[in-house]
């Protein structure tokens, strides 16, 4: 009776396992409110940008729909601008086509100009978050630059993590001269002011979204390498590791396998602070000029762009693409920081 | 009456479940609540296993607990209710009146001040003394709590010191203002034996001389046989028993108090198996009804003639310090050890910290590399065998950690840190076949199948101090190196884990090196013992030998020091 009234009670085949780090780490995570709003933030920007990667939006973002500088909405359209009309002359017209030259080939190139049928579209005169001086639509523009802003952080974050990581993991667990190299290197890095070290890799490089991945990826790895070098310096002599050791596992097996997992808490937190901090350097990197290129755009081009048109009165495109960032990387930033408490083994059992 | 504790309960907020407040009761359980009264001049010693609560029922006192701990009860000093007096009057008598003493005098003490400046702040802060006034009376202390060199060691840091120095210099900051209520938890837990010996004969001449009472925690019943003048025994957050000394240890009423007393390894008897907490209560239960208990095994005789599995001739480690800018100094942790180890017998190792016996340990499996000497293992030496033997030789010498709470990666599931060595080595021929030898093996240690799927952290530490010897199973090893493999656990869950090891070298043949600070467990275990100092072997006997007729001075000082219970003076 009591296996039809709980069905549950029944031993379960093989145990199952219990809940692990990272399911406590969620669990944490979901109690932490800011946490979570930053989390559904950053997922809506996600979907985004995956739409806009699919060309489901924001696809015709070149396109000059608007007049130039149209404005926003909200404000209505421009005002028609007064022009110096030149005053139209008194009398009657004068026939001149006595001694127009041209005259008889008038018809002629009408009836041959009908054969070229020249669209004339109708520009918006405003824009939902208005137009660009081309009159392009500032919205599509931000949304195809959060893409792109986006896509640069994450995948610039991925490269120095990974650098990082591996050389932080080498340096740190072999030490000596191994330890020494790297130590040098990233001295060497450090040395160079961080600005300087990006102009002089953009300037070899060239321009081009692969570039700024590479050339961030290149220069931001160093705050990463020294903190993994630390942890792995740490756990190295953990007893753990040398039972590791001594069951036989080899010294990749012990470094990736072993500790790896168990300062992983630590890169993540430090890949999330690297993705706000590459996308600020992407914008400062575009806003300067070497950035990605003038058919691309993205935040840094925007604002760019907006300088020259805050002098005219035109504010729409540095406010929406200000917006975009701010919002975008304040709700990441949140997000690392919370994750970085739900994941930090010394807050454990301190809630 | 000096102190008064009255139906005290502790517990702690756990956070919040769905609006309801969860709390974990630290002291008292289900309505009992423990109370105890600390005359003048006398020490009373709080006995118990760690999650007893006799930490949390002293720290209670002055209340030192952490913020979501909630006392009820009364705490009555001379008169004044503490639990309900502001913290601002507490820190009047925090140091001035009560002082306490902890169990890491290296995490006790600051390291970025001298020692004289932190025996100074609350002679300067309570007493009310000028700095020069201070500086006499620091020296003072440390001439009190017999530190050779005072004047010299007020000028140093803490880290400059050994553990027992370190601890004389806690106690002497204790002391400083002549508190009435001493409280030391477990201030020796983290020595060697004879630095507790000088330890607990300080506290004991101290406490006699300046006319105060002590409060004296410790998990072990040897140790508070000898200092204290009143005993209370605390079990999950009650107490069970309490009474004069005498009278706790020649006539202990309570099932636990005697099981306690039976589980410890002594050096006077040598039984084959220990008693262990539930198998005493159930066999007091058993005789009471009439039936006869369980009958003890015999130990198993030992075949002297059984063939060498390790035969280690002298081996040799040095350090190498850097000294000045290209100088290097040489320190030699083990110096000329020899010893042969037979199949299903045990190696005993003993010494003081520092006196290279971990060391020893550690470069049999090369996890240290020799400096020199030969380890014969199956006719090979172990030292320069190739890197492709070196991995099977491994497989067959393996090791058990003495910190069960560090040697398990707290991101495997049990599971996986059993498979894991079989995969490395090849051992089984599917995952499948693999976890089912992990399953025998966790039952052979006495746990359950649903430990699999668990991580370290929901383990206990004589749990997983089980774990970590299944895993070095997994491999069918020979020889198995215990690093004081039992040394951080409880005298009732060590038992435990002594009666596995000797259970397991009868079913498998396993020989032990085991290493350890005490003497009363190597005994238990041994059958040869290597007695160590700065690195050397001062002394190596069989077992029995070393007890009866120890020869060396220095074996003779480590039997003295060892705490013996209760002795009818």
């Amino acid at each position: 009776m009591t296996a039809i009234l709980n069905p549950h009670a029944a031993p379960s085949v093989g145990p199952e396992r219990s809940e692990g780090v990272w399911a406590a780490a969620w669990r944490r995570y979901r109690a932490d409110r800011v946490g979570v709003l930053s989390l559904i933030i950053v997922v809506m920007f996600t979907v985004l940008i995956a739409a806009s990667a699919l060309d489901l939006v924001a696809k015709d973002w070149q396109k000059e729909v608007g007049v130039p500088n149209a404005p926003p909405t909200f404000l209505g359209p421009a005002p028609p601008e007064a022009t110096g009309v030149i005053e139209q002359p008194k009398g009657p017209n004068v026939d001149i086509s006595a001694i127009d030259p041209l005259a008889p080939k008038y018809a002629e190139w009408a009836e041959r100009a009908k054969a070229y049928a020249t669209p004339d579209t109708i520009k918006a005169e405003t824009l939902p978050l208005g137009g660009d001086r081309l009159g392009r639509d500032v919205l599509s523009k931000a949304i195809k630059g959060t893409e792109i802003s986006v896509f640069v952080g994450v995948l610039a974050a991925l490269v120095a993590t990974f650098l990082g990581t591996l050389l932080g993991a080498l340096s740190g667990y072999l030490g000596g001269k191994v330890g020494d190299f790297f130590e040098w290197l990233y001295n060497v890095f450090e040395a160079v002011p961080g600005i300087l070290l990006i102009f002089a890799f953009a300037a070899v490089f060239g321009r081009g979204i692969g570039t700024v991945v590479l050339i961030l990826g290149l220069t931001g790895w160093t705050g990463l390498y020294r903190q993994v070098r630390a942890e792995f310096m740490k756990h190295r002599s953990r007893e753990y590791v040398r039972s590791a050791e001594a069951i036989g596992a080899s010294q990749v097996a012990r470094m990736f396998k072993h500790i790896l997992p168990n300062i992983s808490h630590v890169i993540l937190v430090r890949m999330g602070l690297l993705v706000v901090g590459f996308i600020k350097s992407e914008v400062i990197l575009s806003y300067l000029g070497l950035g990605v290129g003038i058919d691309d755009v993205s935040w840094g081009t925007m604002l760019s762009e907006a300088q020259a048109e805050l002098i005219l009165g035109y504010w729409w495109q540095l406010v929406s693409a200000t917006a975009f960032m701010c919002v975008f990387v304040t709700a990441f930033s949140l997000m690392a920081d919370a994750a970085r408490d739900a994941l930090d083994p010394k807050l454990r059992g301190l809630e | 009456m000096l102190l008064s504790i009255q139906d005290l309960a502790v517990a702690f907020r756990m956070g919040k479940v769905s609006g309801v407040t969860q709390r974990q009761q630290a002291v008292g359980r289900s309505g009992t609540t423990v109370s105890f009264d600390i005359p003048e001049n006398t020490t009373v010693a709080l006995v118990g296993e760690s999650g007893s609560g006799k930490s949390v029922t002293a720290m209670s006192i002055l209340n030192l607990l952490p913020d979501n701990a909630e006392r009820s009860g009364r705490i009555l000093w001379q008169g004044q209710n503490l639990i309900d007096t502001p913290l601002n009057e507490l820190q009047h008598l925090r140091g001035r009146e009560i002082a306490c003493v902890f169990q890491d005098p290296m995490s006790s003490l600051n390291p970025v001040f001298t020692v004289g400046e932190q025996l100074m702040e609350p002679l300067i802060k309570h007493m009310g003394l000028s700095r020069k006034q201070a500086l006499a009376r620091a020296e003072e202390l440390l001439v009190e709590v017999g530190m050779p060199e005072p004047k010299r060691r007020l000028g140093v840091y803490p880290h400059e010191m050994s553990g027992g120095q370190q601890q004389r210099v806690m106690i002497a900051m204790a002391l400083a203002c002549e508190p009435k209520l001493l409280i030391a938890d477990e201030p020796t837990t983290a020595l060697d034996v004879t630095i507790q010996r000088q330890i607990l004969e300080l506290i004991a001449k101290l406490k006699n001389k300046m006319k105060m009472s002590v409060l004296f925690i410790s998990h072990d019943l040897g140790v508070v046989g000898e200092i204290a003048d009143h005993v209370v025994v605390m079990r999950n957050g009650i107490v069970r028993e309490q009474g004069p000394v005498a009278s706790i240890f020649n006539d202990p009423q309570d099932d636990y108090t005697k099981a306690l007393l039976a589980c410890r390894p002594s050096l006077t008897e040598n039984p084959a198996r220990l008693m262990v907490i539930d198998e005493h209560i159930a066999a007091t239960k058993a005789a009471v009804e009439g039936r006869s208990a369980a009958a003890a095994r015999l130990a198993k005789a030992k075949d002297p003639n059984a063939p060498v599995v390790l035969e280690v001739n002298s081996l040799f480690k040095s350090f190498y310090l850097k000294q000045g800018l290209f100088g290097t100094r040489e320190f030699k942790a083990v110096q000329n050890v020899n010893f042969k180890l037979r199949k299903g017998h045990t190696l005993g190792v003993v010494g003081e910290s520092g006196s290279g016996k971990t060391t020893m340990g550690l470069t049999l499996l090369r996890l240290h590399e020799p400096t020199g000497g030969e380890v014969i293992f199956d006719g090979k030496n172990l030292l320069t065998v190739s890197a492709q033997e070196r991995q099977t030789m491994r497989r067959r010498i393996q090791v058990v950690f003495q910190n069960p709470y560090a040697s398990l990666n707290p991101r495997f599931t049990i599971g996986q840190t059993l498979v894991e060595p079989m995969e490395i080595h090849g051992i089984g021929n599917s995952t499948e076949e693999r976890e089912q030898v992990a399953r025998e093996l966790l039952q052979k240690v006495g746990l359950d199948d649903r430990a699999f799927g668990k991580y370290p952290h929901e383990f206990s530490g004589g749990q997983r101090q089980r774990i970590a010897i299944a895993r070095c199973l997994t491999l069918k090893p020979e020889v198995l190196v215990l690093d004081e493999a039992v040394s951080a656990l409880d005298v009732s869950v060590q038992a435990q884990v002594l009666n596995l090891l000797k259970d397991l070298q009868d079913e498998f043949g396993l020989s032990y090196v085991f290493i350890s600070h005490d003497l009363a467990v190597v005994r238990f275990l041994s059958d040869e013992v290597l007695v160590m100092k700065d690195g050397v072997v001062v002394e190596q006997a069989s077992a029995e030998e070393i007890l009866q007729h120890p020869r060396e001075d220095y074996t003779k000082r480590l039997l003295g020091a060892i705490p013996r219970g209760y002795q009818a003076a």
